[in-house]
């Protein structure tokens, strides 16, 4: 198969950037989306030009490395991950547009590669359990109920791969955040830090600079472990929750009239 | 002379691993903020130990190529972690799981290490739990098990099929608090290309920063590598594209000693190479061999698709060879088998490298919708990966290079042969020996990374802790040798890319260090290697530029010590002059076509120093002595 | 291992990493881009609240001229003179004002920092895209800005009678509708921006449920359903009294000061 791409390029974080076009011809049908890519980079790295730099790692759609935008949608069109969009799925001989994950915390930093770490810092802020490594209670002796545990499975799932920021029209990280407090708020275990866990992801996740939600949905259609946007919800209404709970625990003393 | 005392505790087996904890001396807790701690590797050892040794109060620093540390490869491990909680009540025990996998490993790891290994199985689960991960449970609220890799007993742990990524995300996050709490910082985007020793201790590393190109020095009281496998040597496995053998390479060259590199393990349910241009092998789990049936035509060079082809022309070899395990043999023999039928040309698919995995006797004997529930998510994966429809036509798979029970050696504390450097999970060679068994890699991970690790650098800090400065003349050195490399690499300037250079590096060492293997392939693919090696210096070219990032650049580095590495591990294969586990050298295998191991000269690690790039490596062996279990010969027939 | 940090309670016996003040926990709200959206989701509510007794009260034109004075001027009357004697006159109604006034600025300010947050969000010159996102939710800010210019004009028209295009006389609601809905302009202005404020409704009244973390997968078509009904039923509510005088399905009116009005002649 033959194919015209359009790709952005952009040599450092602090270039421009700018759109070049390239073909690739001989293709095969059942190469991925990220094979395809390689092909051309070793075509490239021999002809002397910069090969396109993009992120991968584990090429079977979990580790949540890639994150090209094919043809306007992160990830392409089939709510997957870049590598497991193969070539067949794409007309012979068309022209397929290949850019960055688009959203200002996610700065690019060459081609198609953009820096995720805000995800990091927002699960630094509170996306865990404190517990140190010693002796722990038997987890049977807390019974979890099955439709919890997948509760808190459907969110943990999230592989951060950051397509709902990219898919948001507003750039919001909510999905992300959502998916990681949801998944520890519903255990048990989750609870003594639940409410502080959200508004610190909250907070962070404002100071990284993503945008609002705005409950378009745009991040469920895009997300490729189908997360469901029950988070989002579940998240606002943990934050409202943990503003009572900080008026509420402000103790006062207690003196006799 | 180096120190192969692999310091394991006197007493019976049950007693040393309580008796070395009692014995291991402690740094206080106002003194551990003044020891820094490098740990490479972010995978489930590295980030545990990481999260560890900084919730103890050490500093920790902590290296990841990847752009978080929550990518690392560990996350794809899909079925399951095993402990011996025996919830099922079944019976089972420590010395049941030690037994197991000392079995499985075919006889080839040390007891000491794995029953310590099987005794913190347990610890693992809770430690989990308290962390979050949402294991399966059954109704009534408790922990769900299941059965693995045929052993007897249902000890597997497991979250759907993403078992590794809910660990890892438990170790990740267990890490960015202490990179909260300020004690703990994370490097992404940092790749580790040497290893800094300051009077015969490890005291650092020299990164590159793989945004800017940066060459930075680290400097610390301790060097922890957690830094994964190194089945990309054979460039097409089911390893992530990033997982390499620098790590441990340049380790080696610093003298760290490697043992056992020939031991490696080839998955025998992956799906097969359509297309020339293949990056990658994706894994379907192994459950598939419950209920799939695995066969190929009978005759060679067969034309015709499956449904043409009739009963009476198939030929079930698994069932027909093993009928006693059948379809469940453990994964090496069943990958030689499937191997065996493909060299004689019955193999199916394009490239005639696969055999079929089909479900149409146990779709009409179990239903359509309980095959379904069993294994709907994987057939999707086939499908979304092939574009063939499983449910109409047989799936096909085919063995491919999954996990590298060799490593760096290391004593019972998990030090390698240079003080202070510590190698973990499936960087070290320790507790897999030939062969390693399912859902057994995560538990040696977080065993090696919570449990074992945070205790044994304490022990060596107590002792040996210095204050180094990076302005030593041995990082000046280091880094010097560090660019004039990379210099080296972007200046050859030749025609071939580095791909192809790994590709046919790949190619080499599947055919001659694979499955099977022979003295004379050995000794062709060694001088092949010393070849290629030349090419590659010769015609190599890539982007130019150390600065800035430069993809090709990295994977060059990393093919340049796969090349050095794969002669290392044609060395150690021709020497091992028996067959074991993974290794199996077709000189010596029973009548029925079984793995020979010879006990009397071969029960033993092999372990391979670095003499300098121009001479052949040296050889010592660490003898393994069995109290604890009885020698067998495997049997599956 | 001694915490440098333990959690726990500060000096003043409040939780440590709160602000501990009133202020500094409302601040904290209000910056956060969900506190915004809840503010924007209850103010939201409020007006949405109000636009239901509005349009029910504004059905009352469909009773028509009436032989006396029509029933939606007694109405008019009615919410001058709630709670008094105890009420000064029109206190009631300027206590809603208020908070309708309020709850509108709230809404708009919020909307309008929490759209400069997201647009600031998204590299300027790559447009997002557009996978499944409705009309309803894509054109937010567009309807409502049209629904904020909608009502300053409404307001101008028939509250404070400064827009005299066709003559509005205070206290004489029936024969002021009367007039205006003559005009087919003022018809279409105001069925146009009432299919936009069903569109802002539909995706807000349905946002509302999730913004306030009410929504939950098995109650979603439930909540999506009310929202749509919500949305149909109050705009049409709204749409049928001009339409209603355009079409004459409902008189002329009938009193003398509302012919006066009618006639075309100023007071």
């Amino acid at each position: 198969m033959n194919f015209k791409l359009k790709v952005w390029r952009q040599s450092d974080a602090a270039a421009a950037g700018e759109w070049r076009t390239y073909g690739v011809s001989e293709i095969d049908s059942g190469a991925s989306f990220l094979e395809m890519l390689d092909i051309l980079n070793d075509r490239l790295v021999v002809e002397g030009e910069r090969p396109i730099a993009f992120d991968y790692d584990c090429r079977e759609g979990i580790c949540g490395s890639c994150a090209l935008t094919i043809d306007g949608t992160p990830h392409g069109p089939r709510q997957v991950t870049s590598c497991q969009v193969f070539m067949r799925e794409f007309t012979d001989g068309s022209e397929i547009i290949v850019e960055p994950f688009r959203a200002s915390p996610f700065k690019v930093l060459c081609d198609l590669v953009v820096d995720r770490t805000p995800f990091d810092r927002i699960v630094e802020a509170g996306g865990y359990i404190s517990v140190d490594a010693g002796p722990k209670p038997e987890p049977n002796a807390t019974p979890i109920s099955p439709e919890t545990q997948q509760a808190a499975m459907d969110a943990a799932a999230c592989i951060g791969c950051g397509a709902c920021v990219a898919a948001c029209p507003n750039g919001s990280a909510m999905l992300f955040t959502g998916a990681k407090a949801t998944h520890l708020n519903v255990l048990p275990q989750g609870q003594p830090e639940r409410y502080d866990r959200s508004r610190a992801m909250v907070e962070q996740m404002d100071a990284e600079g993503f945008g609002g939600c705005t409950n378009t949905g745009e991040c469920e259609a895009v997300c490729p472990q189908e997360i469901s946007i029950s988070v989002i919800g579940e998240l606002y209404r943990d934050y409202r929750k943990s503003m009572v709970h900080v008026l509420r625990s402000r103790r006062g003393r207690m003196k006799a009239q | 002379m180096t120190d192969f005392d692999n310091r394991i505790p006197a007493g019976p087996i049950e007693e040393k691993w309580r008796t070395w904890l009692d014995d291991h001396r402690l740094v206080g807790p106002r003194q551990r903020g003044d020891h820094r701690v490098l740990v490479v590797g972010t995978g489930l050892a590295g980030s545990s130990a990481a999260a560890t040794l900084a919730g103890m109060g050490y500093k920790v620093d902590c290296f990841c190529f990847q752009d978080s540390a929550r990518r690392a490869h560990s996350i794809a491990a899909q079925g399951g972690i095993n402990a011996t909680k025996d919830y099922a009540n079944e019976g089972d025990s420590v010395r049941r799981l030690f037994h197991d996998t000392i079995e499985g490993g075919d006889f080839r790891a040390r007891e000491a290490n794995v029953w310590r290994l099987a005794e913190l199985s347990t610890r693992i689960i809770d430690q989990a739990v308290a962390q979050g991960v949402p294991f399966n449970r059954e109704y009534g609220g408790h922990l769900a098990t299941r059965s693995f890799g045929g052993v007897l007993v249902e000890r597997t742990f497991y979250c759907r099929g993403q078992t590794g990524q809910q660990l890892l995300l438990g170790a990740y996050s267990a890490l960015q608090k202490q990179v909260l709490d300020g004690r703990a910082q994370v490097h992404t985007r940092h790749e580790m290309l040497d290893l800094v020793l300051v009077d015969g201790h490890a005291r650092g590393i020299i990164t590159r920063d793989l945004v800017s190109g940066e060459i930075e020095r680290w400097s610390a009281d301790a060097v922890v590598l957690a830094t994964g496998g190194y089945s990309n040597v054979y460039y097409l496995s089911t390893n992530a594209l990033g997982c390499s053998v620098t790590a441990i390479w340049r380790a080696r060259k610093r003298g760290a000693a490697m043992a056992n590199p020939c031991f490696t393990q080839i998955h025998p349910t992956s799906i097969p190479q359509t297309h020339e241009n293949q990056s990658k092998l994706t894994l379907m789990s192994e459950s598939l061999r419950n209920d799939g049936r695995i066969w190929v035509p009978k005759a060679e060079d067969e034309e015709r698709s499956a449904d043409e082809i009739g009963e009476d022309e198939r030929s079930y070899f698994l069932e027909e060879r093993y009928p006693r395990y059948g379809n469940l043999v453990p994964r090496d023999v069943a990958s030689r088998a499937a191997k065996l039928v493909c060299d004689e040309g019955r193999g199916v698919g394009p490239t005639g490298r696969g055999v079929y995995l089909d479900f149409q006797d146990a779709i009409a004997e179990r239903g359509r919708a309980e095959i379904d529930s069993r294994y709907g998510n994987l057939f999707e994966l086939y499908e979304r990966i092939t574009g063939e429809n499983p449910w109409e036509v047989p799936m096909r798979i085919y063995p491919a290079p999954h996990y590298a029970m060799g490593g760096l050696w290391v004593d019972y504390e998990l030090q390698t042969t240079i003080p202070g450097l510590f190698a973990i999970g499936e960087a070290n060679f320790s507790d897999h020996g030939a062969n390693r068994l399912g859902a057994s890699a995560m538990m040696q991970c977080l065993a090696d990374g919570y449990f074992i690790v945070p205790h044994s650098v304490t022990n060596y800090l107590s002792k040996h802790a210095a204050n180094v400065e990076t302005a030593e003349p041995s990082f000046e050195r280091a880094e010097g040798e560090v660019n004039e490399r990379l210099g080296r690499l972007v200046s050859v300037g030749g025609k071939t890319s580095q791909s192809q250079f790994h590709k046919q590096l790949g190619n080499l060492m599947i055919d001659n260090c694979g499955i099977l293997r022979n003295a004379d392939g050995l000794r062709e693919a060694i001088g092949g290697l010393r070849s290629m090696r030349e090419e590659f210096w010769r015609d190599l070219t890539i982007e130019p530029g150390e600065k800035g990032m430069n993809q090709s650049l990295e994977h060059a580095g990393r093919v340049a010590d796969f090349l050095e590495m794969a002669e290392l591990m044609c060395n150690d294969a021709l020497d091992r002059d028996e067959s074991c586990g993974s290794h199996f050298r077709e000189e010596h295998q029973t009548d029925g076509g079984e793995a020979q191991r010879d006990d009397e000269n071969w029960a033993s690690v092999s372990i391979w120093e670095f003499e300098g790039p121009d001479s052949e490596p040296k050889k010592t062996a660490e003898q393994l002595s069995f109290e604890a279990v009885e020698l067998e010969q495997r049997d599956y027939a | 291992m001694a915490d440098p940090h333990p959690p726990g309670l500060n000096e003043e016996g409040e939780l440590e990493g709160s602000s501990g003040r009133h202020g500094g926990i409302l601040r904290q709200f209000w910056d956060s881009t969900i506190g915004k959206k809840i503010v924007v989701a209850v103010s939201g509510s409020i007006l949405g609240l109000y636009l239901i007794v509005h349009m029910l009260g504004n059905l009352k034109g469909f009773q028509g001229p009436g032989g006396g004075e029509p029933e939606i001027d007694v109405y008019g009357e009615w919410l001058r003179e709630v709670g008094s004697p105890a009420l000064p006159e029109q206190g009631a109604l300027w206590v809603v004002r208020a908070i309708l006034l309020l709850a509108l600025v709230l809404h708009v300010v919020a909307i309008v920092q929490l759209s400069r947050r997201n647009l600031a969000a998204k590299p300027k010159g790559h447009r997002p895209p557009r996978i499944q996102r409705s009309l309803a939710s894509r054109t937010m800010l567009l309807s409502g800005l049209v629904l904020l210019a909608f009502v300053v004009f409404h307001v101008l028209q028939f509250t404070t009678a400064t827009i005299q295009t066709t003559p509005i006389v205070e206290g004489e609601v029936y024969a002021n509708l009367y007039a205006a809905f003559q005009e087919w302009y003022f018809v279409v202005f105001y069925v146009v921006s009432m299919g936009l404020l069903a569109l802002h409704l539909r995706h807000g009244a349905w946002s509302l449920t999730q913004t306030m973390g009410w929504d939950k997968p098995n109650r979603n078509p439930t909540l999506r359903r009310t929202a749509t009904a919500l949305a149909v039923v109050v705009s049409l509510g709204f749409a049928a009294v001009p339409l209603g005088f355009w079409l004459g399905i409902v008189p002329e009116p009938t009193s003398e000061a509302a012919a006066t009005a009618a006639s075309g002649e100023p007071r």
